[in-house]
Parts: C-alpha cells; sequence; structure tokens
C-alpha cells in the first residue's frame, strides 16, 4: 500500500503546487495582505532585487547581497508578510528595462524611505535622488544640500547604506578630489552606470584616470 | 527565533501541503483549500507565537480547510457522477485512482492520519500536533483508516475486478 501512496506523480504535484501558490501571492496582494512585494529584474550589472511596499519602492538590491538574506532583512524590519509577486512591480521592473537601455533618465516612481535613517541620512539621500541623469555631484556638495556643509565624510556613510541604489542615484555623487570614489554596490557598477549615463566622457576607456569625472 | 519571510515559508510548505490537501479532498477542490489555508496563515502569520514548528502549524490549518471543505460538501447536492465542477489538470490520482477514491471516503480523522502518516511520512508526534490529538489518537486513526482500506482492497480482489 505504501508504494501505492507514493504513486502520485511528484512532478505533477510540483507543478500544481507551484500555480495554486501563485494563485495565493496574486490573492493575498488583492486582499492587502501582502506588505512586501519582492521581484528580480535581469540588469548589465548584475540580477537586482527590488522590494516595494503600498507606499513605494523599498528597496534595490545588487546580486552580492544574497537574495535570502535580503528578504530576512525586510521580514525583520518591516514585516514578515514579505511574497514574491514581479506583477507588483511592474512598473518599476519596466523602468529600470528602459534606464538601461538608455532609454529613461528618470525614474517615475514613488519612493518609501522606511529603510532609511530619519534625519541627516534622509536629507543626503533625497538630495542626492535631485542630481540629474548625466551629471555628478560631490559629497561635500551633497553634505551642504542636506544641511551640513561639513559632513562630508557622513554623506559618504548615509550614500553607501543607500536602501534604493540606482533609483535613489548615489553612483552620481563623486569625491572632490578626482575618480569615481567609493560605492556600496562595488566600484566598477559605479564606473559603469557614471559611463553609461555620459558622465564620465571624455575619459579613458576602463582604466583609472586619477581625474576628476567632468 | 525570528519568523522567515512568507515568500520562503510558501516556497518551503507548497508540495507538502498540495499533496496532503489532493488527498483529503481532491483534485476538484485542492486549489480553492490550498488557497484558504495559506491565505488563513498569511493572515495569522505576524502575530503567530509558537515558530518552532512552521509545518505542523500549516498542516493544521489545511487540515481544518479540508474539514470544513467535506462538510460543506457534504451539505451541497452531490455532483452527478462523471461530470466534475471542472477538470482536473492532470491525473493526480497516479495509476490507482480506487485507492484514492477509498481514501477520501474514510471518516475526517482517519483520513488526515492515514495522509499525514503514510502519504507525507509525518512522523506520529506531527501527526498528532497537525490533527490536534494526542500521538496515541494519531496513531489509532492511522491504524483504523489503514485497516479499512486495506479491507476494502481485499472486497475489491474477492469481487474479482483485479
Amino acid at each position: 500500500m505504501m508504494k501505492e501512496f507514493g504513486s502520485m506523480r511528484r512532478a505533477d504535484v510540483e507543478e500544481a503546487s507551484r500555480r495554486a501558490a501563485s494563485a495565493v501571492t496574486e490573492a493575498a496582494r488583492r486582499s492587502g495582505l501582502e506588505d512586501v512585494a519582492v521581484a528580480m529584474v535581469d540588469s548589465p550589472v548584475g540580477e537586482l532585487l527590488v522590494a516595494t511596499t503600498r507606499r513605494g519602492l523599498v528597496r534595490l538590491a545588487y546580486p552580492d547581497e544574497r537574495a535570502e538574506f535580503v528578504l530576512e532583512e525586510l521580514a525583520e524590519t518591516l514585516s514578515p508578510r514579505v511574497l514574491e509577486d514581479p506583477r507588483a512591480l511592474d512598473m518599476v521592473r519596466r523602468q529600470l528595462e528602459e534606464y538601461f537601455e538608455g532609454r529613461r533618465h528618470r525614474f517615475e516612481v514613488r519612493v518609501d524611505w522606511a529603510l532609511a535613517p530619519r534625519g541627516f541620512s534622509r536629507k543626503v539621500l533625497e538630495a542626492t535622488a535631485r542630481i540629474p541623469y548625466g551629471a555628478v555631484s560631490t559629497y561635500g556638495d551633497i553634505a551642504r544640500r542636506a544641511g551640513s556643509p561639513r559632513a562630508a565624510r557622513a554623506a559618504g556613510n548615509a550614500l553607501h547604506d543607500n536602501p534604493i541604489p540606482i533609483v535613489v542615484p548615489c553612483h552620481r555623487v563623486v569625491p572632490s578630489t578626482g575618480g569615481v570614489g567609493k560605492y556600496g554596490g562595488s566600484e566598477w557598477r559605479k564606473e559603469f552606470l557614471l559611463r553609461m549615463e555620459g558622465a564620465l566622457a571624455g575619459y579613458g576607456d576602463g582604466e583609472e584616470t586619477g581625474s576628476r569625472p567632468r | 527565533m525570528s519568523l522567515p519571510p512568507f515568500a520562503t515559508f510558501l516556497e518551503e510548505q507548497r508540495v507538502c501541503v498540495y499533496r496532503f490537501l489532493l488527498a483529503a479532498v481532491g483534485p476538484n477542490d485542492v486549489d480553492d483549500c490550498f488557497q484558504e489555508t495559506f491565505l488563513a496563515a498569511l493572515r495569522a502569520y505576524p502575530r503567530l507565537h509558537d515558530r518552532s514548528n512552521l509545518r505542523a502549524w500549516i498542516l493544521t490549518i489545511a487540515t481544518r480547510k479540508a474539514i470544513d471543505q467535506g462538510r460543506a460538501r457534504a451539505r451541497r447536492p452531490v455532483p452527478m457522477e462523471g461530470i466534475p465542477d471542472r477538470p482536473a489538470p492532470v491525473a493526480f490520482d497516479g495509476d490507482d485512482p480506487e485507492l484514492w477514491r477509498a481514501v477520501r471516503d474514510l471518516p475526517l480523522m482517519q483520513r488526515a492520519a492515514v495522509i499525514h502518516r503514510y502519504v507525507l511520512d509525518l512522523p506520529y508526534a506531527e501527526v498528532a500536533r497537525a490533527l490536534g490529538c494526542s500521538e496515541e489518537a494519531a496513531r489509532a486513526n492511522a491504524y483504523e483508516g489503514r485497516r479499512k482500506l486495506r479491507a476494502m482492497r481485499e472486497l475489491e480482489h474477492q469481487g474479482g475486478r483485479r
């Protein structure tokens, strides 16, 4: 008898339960039970994890941060009702694709600052969000715009902890002494993004020049 | 111990819950019961205190949904034989549909115990948790269910149907 119980086809149950789980996610979103929706997006700088709450985009993570850890972090800091729901992030995913194809210079998505500490850090990120495509700003400049002209180093730390890179373009903040400077998501990505946006035009191809962008 | 993200929990438990519900309520109602089970779990999730055994917890909810579903079905007129409510997407009953039909004819506690123990291969301690009864009662229900299935099987054989 045990053998007969095992005769249910494993692949069928696997597939049917996957479909049923998607239906659960769909129903959860419609019943307002989805506090955080997560999706993956392919990009030239690696597979990105994006997460949104009802208020807006709350997190973007590079693959260097393992997806399972990011999910745990979201569950602990926001709500354990985290669901993998690509459809809830359709607009964000599309805009990111357009951005990497060079067809989009501005993101039109609402942002939820829940993961950005209030105060100076938040002001730094808000000022950074206003740097236009193709332009760069310096740490000192951003610190000044956030209300503390001498806090360039603190501004750098706030940018390093940016919960929504790319969309809040911390890659557009560079040191006044030259070079692209540091980046929470590895420096090669910062250079890639700046080059893609044309902000590094006129500089050598991939070689560290030591000179100041623009 | 902190709660895993619901997405992780759903991914880890979906196959087990689906197997249980498929056996407990059959292919016509499995998807509805599955959805109700996980939505109920999602509602209660942030307030869940005992996080030590999430599988037993979700199987408890699934068992209750299967029982509710069985009662609702008993009140409703039985659909005509051969005309299912909706097409079953795949032949889930494996190569022994009669055995599965017999399982679904068992009384609820016996049915659940048999499925938890023999389909999902859970130890009796977990069967008991999922059914909300003692380990002894779980063992007794599984034993009785299995005995009935065997008896039915023997009747069939005597009737020359196999």
